[in-house]
């Protein structure tokens, strides 16, 4: 197979490989857009997260993936579902605002807890934090699809499953002909 | 030309295209729905305490303990695209420091097969209803709202308040806790 390869790119001429490499670079650069994109339009500095623990379930588990918004003029709630970062840790947290607080200049703190959690999120937070506030918050989910992110939660557990992956699209990508 | 592989990647990828739409079906399917149901609300008990909030600022904040009538049929909103509701009581009211506080007093999660009429008669609140400093002392406006999140099989995550609030008032003095 490797040899196949190897001679379907010596039968190619320089033109045919250069617009194979262009259509390559067309395609992830409108991954990158649409990425972009969402960003501009949800207002989050990431639109989709995967579930990684199993603190909200029976509602989401792990490898679900949840569309998110953070629209500054909507403001949060109780009982929404917020996906926050806490000082001290790489993972943002996905769990539902249980109390909230609104001063009267417009500023608000709020607590959250898993729905499978039996105690709330002080214990999670930074040494000392007790209230989450709106700069912490990720995004709010607003949409739901299953199972669809344990794709990415095994390419992150193996990493060579995933430079496999990478590495045949890509191949497939500039040896594919019309 | 047709090797097992490629017909493999025939089929792998028709299936998936034809899971997709039909997901995306099932979600157009229930996107017009109206989710909202009549609930009743009743508060029988409410006394209001002083004491130091151990969890929070370890001041003296205000504590209230209300016991609640609760009648609500959910069974109805259960659907194809209705994998699970969490449903919440929450109180909504103001002090006067601030402008609006939300407390959740219990939730119960509902999954679809579940009996989902709820009928409670005196029932004791999940969470602790802490204020955020002294305002519920002799506050006239606490609402109670029930409220329930849908959690779909794909699609929207939306958030229904029942038609049916319950509005009631702490007295105005604190009731001595035993130590």
């Amino acid at each position: 197979m490797i040899q196949g390869t190897i001679e379907e790119i010596k039968r190619m001429n320089k033109r045919q490989f250069i617009y194979q490499v262009l259509s390559f670079g067309m395609i992830v650069s409108s991954a990158l857009m649409l990425w972009k994109g969402l960003m501009v339009i949800t207002g989050s500095e990431s639109p989709i997260v995967v579930v990684l623990s199993g603190s909200m379930e029976p509602a989401f588990h792990r490898g679900d993936l949840l569309f998110l918004t953070n629209n500054k003029e909507e403001p949060i709630r109780a009982g929404e579902i917020v996906v926050f970062k806490v000082q001290g840790r790489d993972i943002p947290i996905v769990h539902r605002v249980l109390k909230l607080h609104e001063k009267k200049n417009g500023t608000t703190k709020f607590l959250t807890k898993g729905d499978n959690n039996s105690v709330d999120d002080r214990g999670l937070y930074a040494p000392g934090q007790q209230w989450l506030t709106k700069d912490d918050v990720v995004g709010r989910a607003q949409g739901f699809l299953p199972y669809i992110g344990l794709v990415t939660i095994y390419m992150n557990e193996y990493p060579k499953v995933k430079y496999a992956i990478l590495a045949c699209l890509g191949i497939y990508v500039l040896l594919h002909r019309e | 030309m047709h090797s097992f592989l490629s017909r493999a990647n025939a089929v792998a990828a028709y299936a998936l295209s034809v899971l997709a739409c039909l997901t995306f079906l099932c979600f157009l399917s229930t996107l017009f729905i109206d989710y909202r149901t009549e609930a009743s609300i009743n508060t029988i008990r409410t006394i209001v305490k002083s004491i130091s909030n151990y969890n929070s600022d370890r001041k003296a904040n205000d504590l209230g303990h209300i016991t609640v009538d609760l009648r609500a049929d959910l069974s109805p909103l259960f659907n194809w695209n209705v994998k699970q509701l969490f449903v919440y009581l929450y109180a909504e009211y103001e002090t006067s420091s601030n402008s609006l506080n939300q407390v959740i007093l219990w939730d119960k999660i509902i999954r679809r097969g579940e009996n989902a009429n709820l009928n409670f008669k005196n029932m004791n609140l999940k969470y602790y209803f802490w204020d955020d400093g002294n305002g519920l002392k002799g506050n006239k406006n606490i609402t109670l709202t029930l409220s329930w999140n849908i959690i779909p099989n794909a699609g929207c995550l939306s958030h229904v308040n029942a038609v049916g609030q319950h509005s009631f008032s702490f007295p105005d003095e604190y009731t001595i806790a035993k130590q």
